[in-house]
């Protein structure tokens, strides 16, 4: 069967970009399987930022924001959502037209359409990193951030590497014409069992949502995090990156758990903040040892 | 005589960026070539989102030979001042300098030869240490690159008397050099392939056929003859708006203006709301109708001629400001439900300053500064200005503000007037924080000038002592310059004057 040549639901758009980033070498990769407030978290961006080799791989991450909750009442504002995310390093020099190739793959027509290329610095406080890049316009609209990579866990990049993310809901809603994420058709409206982004996510939001502001027990949500903490620079000292940065991901979606039930103040949460930056630098400077380690050792 | 034409390409600049790195370019250039001793008649830079360009007119075709003659010390004197005289003239010993008696004593003089030859050598070292000393408010490294630039470097024009100058720039790493040539491109939908170019005028001309307007000032002017125009005809008027204009220019290489409708449902969201979300979100121009009120067309200034007339673009504008401004109604409709007098406990919740306590501590302290300054203001109701000042600060912890943080004040007075407060508070609540820079307005009202006072009293009183001293310049932002904008502007002293009275 052949696809159609425009996407036609929300599972289209991501198989087309999927493909699409496939073809311009990128391995295709599945999304991390923890909770994460966006697709930089993915090991596939934060750690491979680093590091002298070079890496492109594109991926979906379902993102977790606690307290874009609105118990599905806000057509569009979610606490669960996806974006994709493309990252080629070191940016190759027509990245750009890589990208634009993109937009004519899911259907985005740049002869009809007006496409900018608006300053958008990127940083992230809980990852200690930053980069320079846009949000890109379509007739006014953002559909996507791209950003090259300067710093990541404090730490200075070795390749910069171009990070383009769309919020595929957003992009949906804009390519499909729908006021609400929860109207988008999921599957194609032909297909045997056609089904809406509301019937695979609504419940989901409503639920998620109760739980995020009122019923995540903050005893148990303070010890996670405490506990996360630890694990992590247990981890650190045993030389062992990979799991540490797993327990700063759990500690970084507690504390945003936590932020969302409302019961960190102004001032706690600016430390908590540090806390989990602390960690991220940790695991990011174990990470680049071992990077580093390994093409010394194919060097020698 | 002959002409230089440098252009650097890159990736999308900011707009913000685009005037000074030119004027940048223009200098550091400038610069270079006097130091080389090379002459010109004038020099004028140029930018787009993807270029900087720079044309030198009238330098010479070559140098001649020059010698310089430097004085030095008398002969005799203390070694250091031989020493400074060798090292200033770039000799190694006093070998290389002639005694010559001057008829007040003997001195030691230097001669300086400077070789000459054509300009065109001179050139790419010129251009190196113009382009390397560019300073960019943030640059980045891109690929393995270990220069910065403000985005990816792309290509570099550089044409002396129409011949390519000899040169590179090495962008380090693994990167391939970008070579001097002569090819540029040209707009990155409208145009295809490599343009080349052999000298200014034909390089502008060049450009334009390949949908790229090359001066800033044209783009400005070609937006607003076209919005005027498209205004006009629907009996509206353009809202004068030079930062947005400046901003938009920095966006396209070849602007469109097309114009849109905001949705009726609207249209009954205060002006400034629509305003700020407009501008903010989506760099639309505001237009108003013959009362002065916000009419309901903006100007959008697209970066493409679309093919079906721009019909698409001016759509999808109008989509997303529906949603932006269904959010911005939304905040509006909530925030009215709640009075400013409920949203005082919050503000105890907000930190002000962490060394200044609370929000909900500042207003107590300005409400007490504001009992006691009406004393000294005619005209002012005891009882407005307390109000006035209890609730000045309310509207901080509403959504509109939460979102667009530039409308404090502004939506204070909104809501007390949708609560049918008296209008004198409601015009200090938004009057308070005014003047908001030099060329602001300042308050009249008696109300309205006791707590504008009282704000400032405050806030120079209390970052006073915590040592914060105003020594920012007197463009700052912070409020502890309001008061020297206020005393110092002239339509305020009638205000003054009925203060101190």
């Amino acid at each position: 069967m052949s696809k159609p040549s425009k996407p036609q639901c929300f599972q289209d758009l991501i198989l087309t970009l999927q493909e699409y980033w496939a073809g311009q070498g990128c391995l295709v990769l599945q999304p991390y399987d923890m909770e994460m407030g966006a697709g930089t978290f993915h090991t596939a961006t934060t750690l491979r930022a680093l590091g002298p080799k070079p890496w492109y791989a594109a991926y979906v991450q379902p993102s977790r924001r606690p307290k874009d909750g609105r118990y599905g009442e806000n057509p569009m504002r979610l606490q669960h959502y996806y974006q994709f995310q493309a990252i080629l390093k070191p940016s190759p020099p027509d990245i750009l037209e890589r990208y634009l190739g993109s937009l004519e793959a899911i259907g985005i027509d740049t002869s009809l359409h007006d496409i900018r290329f608006v300053e958008d610095d990127w940083e992230s406080p809980t990852l200690g990193a930053w980069g320079l890049g846009w949000e890109v316009w379509c007739d006014g609209m953002e559909i996507t951030q791209f950003t090259y990579f300067q710093q990541v866990g404090g730490i200075e990049v070795d390749l910069v590497a171009g990070e383009i993310t769309y919020g595929l809901e957003r992009l949906a809603m804009y390519l499909f014409d729908k006021k609400s994420i929860f109207d988008l058709p999921f599957n194609s409206p032909d297909s045997e069992v056609p089904l809406l982004y509301r019937d695979v996510f609504l419940q989901n939001e409503r639920e998620q949502s109760a739980y995020n502001f009122e019923h995540a027990d903050t005893d148990m949500l303070f010890r996670h995090f405490a506990d996360a903490e630890k694990e992590c620079a247990r981890m650190i000292e045993r030389k062992l990156p990979l799991p540490a940065y797993e327990q700063c991901i759990k500690a970084s979606h507690t504390f945003n758990l936590l932020d969302a039930r409302g019961v960190i103040s102004v001032t706690e949460r600016q430390s908590y903040i540090l806390r989990v930056r602390d960690l991220a630098k940790a695991c990011c400077e174990a990470w680049l040892a071992t990077q580093v380690a390994q093409v010394e050792k194919v060097a020698a | 005589m002959a002409e230089l034409l440098l252009e650097v390409r890159s990736e999308e600049i900011p707009a913000r960026m685009q005037t000074r790195a030119a004027d940048d370019l223009k200098r550091l250039v400038a610069d270079g070539l006097k130091a080389a001793g090379l002459a010109f008649t004038d020099a004028r830079a140029f930018a787009t989102p993807r270029r900087l360009s720079l044309v030198v007119d009238g330098l010479p075709a070559a140098r001649p030979d020059v010698s310089e003659e430097r004085r030095g010390p008398r002969v005799g004197a203390p070694d250091n001042a031989i020493q400074g005289f060798l090292k200033g003239a770039g000799l190694s010993s006093l070998d290389q300098a002639e005694k010559r008696d001057t008829g007040k004593g003997e001195f030691w003089f230097a001669v300086l030869k400077k070789k000459g030859g054509p300009t065109a050598d001179a050139l790419p070292g010129v251009i190196d240490v113009a382009l390397k000393a560019l300073p960019w408010p943030k640059s980045m490294k891109w690929g393995s690159s270990t220069m910065q630039w403000v985005r990816p470097l792309q290509g570099i024009v550089a044409l002396f008397d129409g011949k390519v100058l000899p040169g590179q720039i090495e962008p380090g790493g693994q990167m391939a050099p970008v070579t001097f040539g002569d090819t540029t491109r040209g707009h990155r939908f409208l145009s295809k392939g490599e343009i080349k170019v052999t000298g200014f005028a034909d390089y502008v001309a060049k450009l334009e056929a390949a949908h790229v307007v090359l001066d800033p000032a044209q783009r400005k002017k070609i937006i607003l003859d076209g919005a005027h125009k498209l205004t006009g005809e629907v009996q509206v008027t353009l809202k004068s708006d030079e930062g947005l204009l400046e901003e938009v220019a920095g966006l396209v290489e070849w602007p469109v203006p097309m114009l849109g409708t905001i949705d009726a449902a609207f249209m009954d969201v205060p002006a400034e709301v629509l305003t700020v979300s407009m501008r903010v979100h989506l760099r639309h121009f505001v237009t108003t109708k013959p009362d002065g009120a916000l009419a309901n067309r903006f100007v959008v200034v697209a970066n493409n001629v679309a093919r079906d007339g721009g019909k698409t673009i001016v759509e999808g504008n109008e989509r997303v400001l529906r949603s932006r401004l269904s959010d911005a109604k939304f905040f509006w409709d909530q925030d009215r439900k709640v009075t400013l007098e409920e949203r005082l406990p919050t503000l105890k919740g907000i930190v002000f300053h962490a060394r200044l306590g609370t929000q909900a501590e500042r207003v107590q302290r300005i409400a007490a500064l504001a009992t006691a300054v009406a004393d000294f203001v005619p005209g002012a109701d005891k009882a407005q200005v307390m109000m006035a000042a209890e609730l000045c600060k309310a509207d901080l912890v509403s959504g509109v503000v939460g979102e667009f943080p530039e409308l404090q004040g502004i939506m204070g007075r909104y809501y007390a007037l949708h609560e049918k407060l008296p209008a004198a508070v409601a015009d200090a609540i938004g009057d308070h924080y005014a003047p908001a820079g030099p060329n602001d307005r300042c308050p009249s009202a008696p109300v309205s000038i006791t707590v504008a006072l009282a704000d400032k009293i405050d806030a120079l009183t209390s970052f006073w002592s915590i040592g914060e001293k105003p020594t920012a310049p007197p463009n700052s932002r912070r409020p502890i310059c309001s008061p020297t904008w206020w005393a110092s502007s002239p339509s305020c002293r009638a205000s003054w004057a009925g203060t101190t009275q």
